[in-house]
């Protein structure tokens, strides 16, 4: 047993138990959990560092040969999100601090924050099919808990949304995940990637592909399945929501790199071709919607699909450079969103609202936010030198590398349209003139943002900026991580030991 | 056996899907027990049915010199049964606390998190206007 593999995964949930404790301890409770997300971060980034040093570890669970127990499993693609993931929880358990009031947690804010965590935590480390599919319950469990917290009107209807669509997806994964057993019998992941070769029927494999693309895209929002994100993501209060964007959508994208890299690779023609189909579209249709919409965080809510489209495109290429484009493109959305959705809640702290009508004078009033929204809006449309602009280009050139000129395209032209809907929200927050607004209509004056709210937007902030002009070893890991999942032999000899 | 439960699972499939689709709370419910029922027993299906001997083995012998049934579908079931009947459990109280909340189970009316915008209405009946 290997214990640095299963950190990320246990502390959460021990702090999960141990805030649960004391629940009615607001202070105890906001304080224990900063410490626990602190802790889950040091764990994540020194997993991160012994990866990068090592090579892929793994570490079998109750000593169980591989291809029988549950394997952990930590490649580089792994590694690079369980670090995302410990940044994030660090960054939003503080400023949930500020947010969060006493009757949210009150009823289990912080257990469930940390569940959620190891959830998501569990789903990048395992190395195991159905293992996969309970962390994925854990992880929709603790969300849905999460996002009717509150009980607003709004929130129990976008709740009912998302709870219906997450249930049908998990519903077609572990359906795809019965068949993929009965055809190969074996679940864990890297057994699948010899026992799949073994299978002569090829077009049932491709059906079963077929399943997990439509359950795994529900998951990561691609097109058409991405009608449930929207409705529910700017429902909760902020912290959750920022939460939910930086992470949940990540993990079906993550999946479904998995997947398609190390088990479904038989008829890229086809599976990938498909792939790259759904990504284009999902772009287009991600940056249309947030240009049709007025609300901050709805049109949030709609770039994450389109970004989504970004990453899919770059599995979907399948080529060395478009792989690392893809793993790079998660690293740098991942911040550059959550950041986004925390900026979202300070600017209704000041202005009262989330409707950008209501909105306004910020450049005026709030120099400092402004400069704070910047950073990451623009990232976010691909502006050079900040992290977004690497991303895009490495994906827009990678396509161009395979003549895939449409792709190039679309993905050149979804990133104008971001940087259209960013100045939109830019020209009403920032630039307009404060509108004059009767006080019946901000629904929550609530006391101004805190030193608690601008820390993690601060840090974010600086990572954006620091992705954007040092790159390389950021580029470099993503390069390994894309160098591992283009040669599945690694990590099969990594987890089931020399054939 | 192995025709009539497939022929049963797709049939309780079709069946979930349409009380899924009704644009109703209450039926979706139903529609998503029996979908959990359908995806377990294809689980099973998917597992072969045999009739063989359970996977015990002697003592004094390393492998069973008959052949055993496989129990690791049985497992799966049962795991996917238990967070099932965990999922449905929250979904009853999510949607009995929805209705209490929005006075309605019929999703079509259920505009609270995306209202209708008033451009939007305007321009239906614009539309409603000329089609008549």
């Amino acid at each position: 047993m290997n214990w640095i593999l299963v950190l990320p995964i246990i502390l959460p949930f021990a702090f999960a138990a141990a805030t649960l404790q004391f629940r009615k301890d607001f202070r105890l409770q906001q304080n224990l959990s900063i410490l626990g997300a602190l802790l889950h971060f040091g764990a994540c980034i020194f997993l991160l560092f012994k990866v990068y040093h090592n090579g892929i570890m793994t570490t079998q669970i109750g000593n169980w040969p591989a291809p029988f127990g549950i394997t952990i499993a930590a490649d580089h693609l792994s590694v690079i999100m369980v670090a995302v993931t410990g940044i994030l929880n660090l960054a939003v358990t503080v400023y949930s601090k500020a947010e969060i009031n006493p009757s949210l947690l009150k009823a289990g804010y912080h257990p469930l924050m940390h569940i959620l965590i190891g959830g998501v935590c569990g789903a990048f480390l395992t190395g195991d099919l159905f293992n996969l599919y309970v962390w994925f319950e854990v992880m929709l469990m603790a969300s849905f808990g999460l996002l009717v917290l509150g009980q607003k009107k709004q929130q129990f209807d976008g709740g009912v949304k998302y709870v219906m669509i997450n249930l049908f997806s998990t519903l077609l994964f572990i359906a795809g995940l019965g068949l993929l057993y009965g055809l190969t019998g074996t679940l864990n992941m890297a057994d699948l990637h010899l026992k799949v070769q073994g299978v002569t029927d090829k077009g049932l494999l491709t059906a079963i592909a077929a399943i997990f693309m439509a359950a795994f895209g529900i998951k990561s929002g691609i097109f058409p399945l991405f009608f449930w994100l929207p409705a529910s993501y700017h429902t909760p209060p902020v912290a959750i929501s920022a939460i939910f964007a930086g992470l949940l959508t990540k993990v079906g994208v993550y999946a479904m790199i998995r997947m398609f890299s190390l088990v479904f690779t038989f008829d890229i023609a086809y599976t990938h071709g498909l792939l790259l189909i759904a990504a284009v579209l999902t772009m287009i249709t991600g940056v249309l919607g947030a240009a049709a919409f007025n609300e901050f965080r709805r049109i949030l809510s709609f770039h994450i699909i389109s970004q989504v489209g970004y990453m899919v495109m770059g599995l979907a290429l399948f080529t060395p450079l478009a792989l690392k484009g893809s793993v790079f493109y998660i690293l740098h959305h991942m911040i550059v969103k959550a950041n986004l959705f925390l900026i979202s809640g300070v600017s209704r702290k000041a202005g009262g609202s989330f409707e950008l009508s209501k909105l306004g004078g910020f450049y005026r009033s709030k120099g400092f936010l402004a400069i704070l929204f910047f950073i990451p809006a623009f990232s976010l449309a691909g502006f050079p030198p900040l992290s977004g602009f690497w991303a895009k280009m490495i994906l827009i050139r990678a396509a161009l590398e395979i003549q895939s000129y449409t792709v190039a395209a679309t993905a050149a032209a979804v990133g104008l349209l971001t940087l259209y809907s960013m100045t939109k929200i830019w020209g009403e927050a920032f630039w307009k003139p404060k509108p004059e607004i009767i006080d019946a209509e901000i629904d929550d004056k609530g006391q101004p943002a805190s030193f608690w709210m601008f820390l993690p937007i601060i840090a974010l902030a600086i990572l954006t900026i620091t992705i954007g002009l040092f790159p390389e070893p950021f580029l470099k890991m993503a390069g390994q991580a894309a160098h591992e999942l283009l040669n599945p032999d690694i990590y099969v000899k990594a987890v089931l030991g020399e054939l | 056996m192995e025709t009539i439960l497939p022929l049963l699972c797709g049939t309780m499939v079709s069946a979930s899907i349409y009380l899924m689709l009704s644009g109703n709370l209450i039926r979706f419910i139903f529609g998503l027990v029996m979908a959990t029922n359908a995806v377990n027993l294809l689980i099973f299906i998917a597992g072969r049915i045999s009739i063989s001997h359970p996977p015990l083995i002697p003592e004094h012998l390393p492998v069973s010199e008959m052949p055993m049934a496989n129990a690791l579908p049985q497992a799966l079931i049962l795991t996917a049964i238990v967070i099932g009947f965990a999922l449905l459990t929250f979904v009853f109280i999510l949607f009995y606390r929805a209705y209490q909340a929005l006075g309605t189970v019929d999703t079509e009316s259920m505009r609270f998190a995306e209202p209708v915008e008033k451009e939007d209405v305007s321009d239906t009946k614009a539309m409603e206007g000329n089609g008549v």
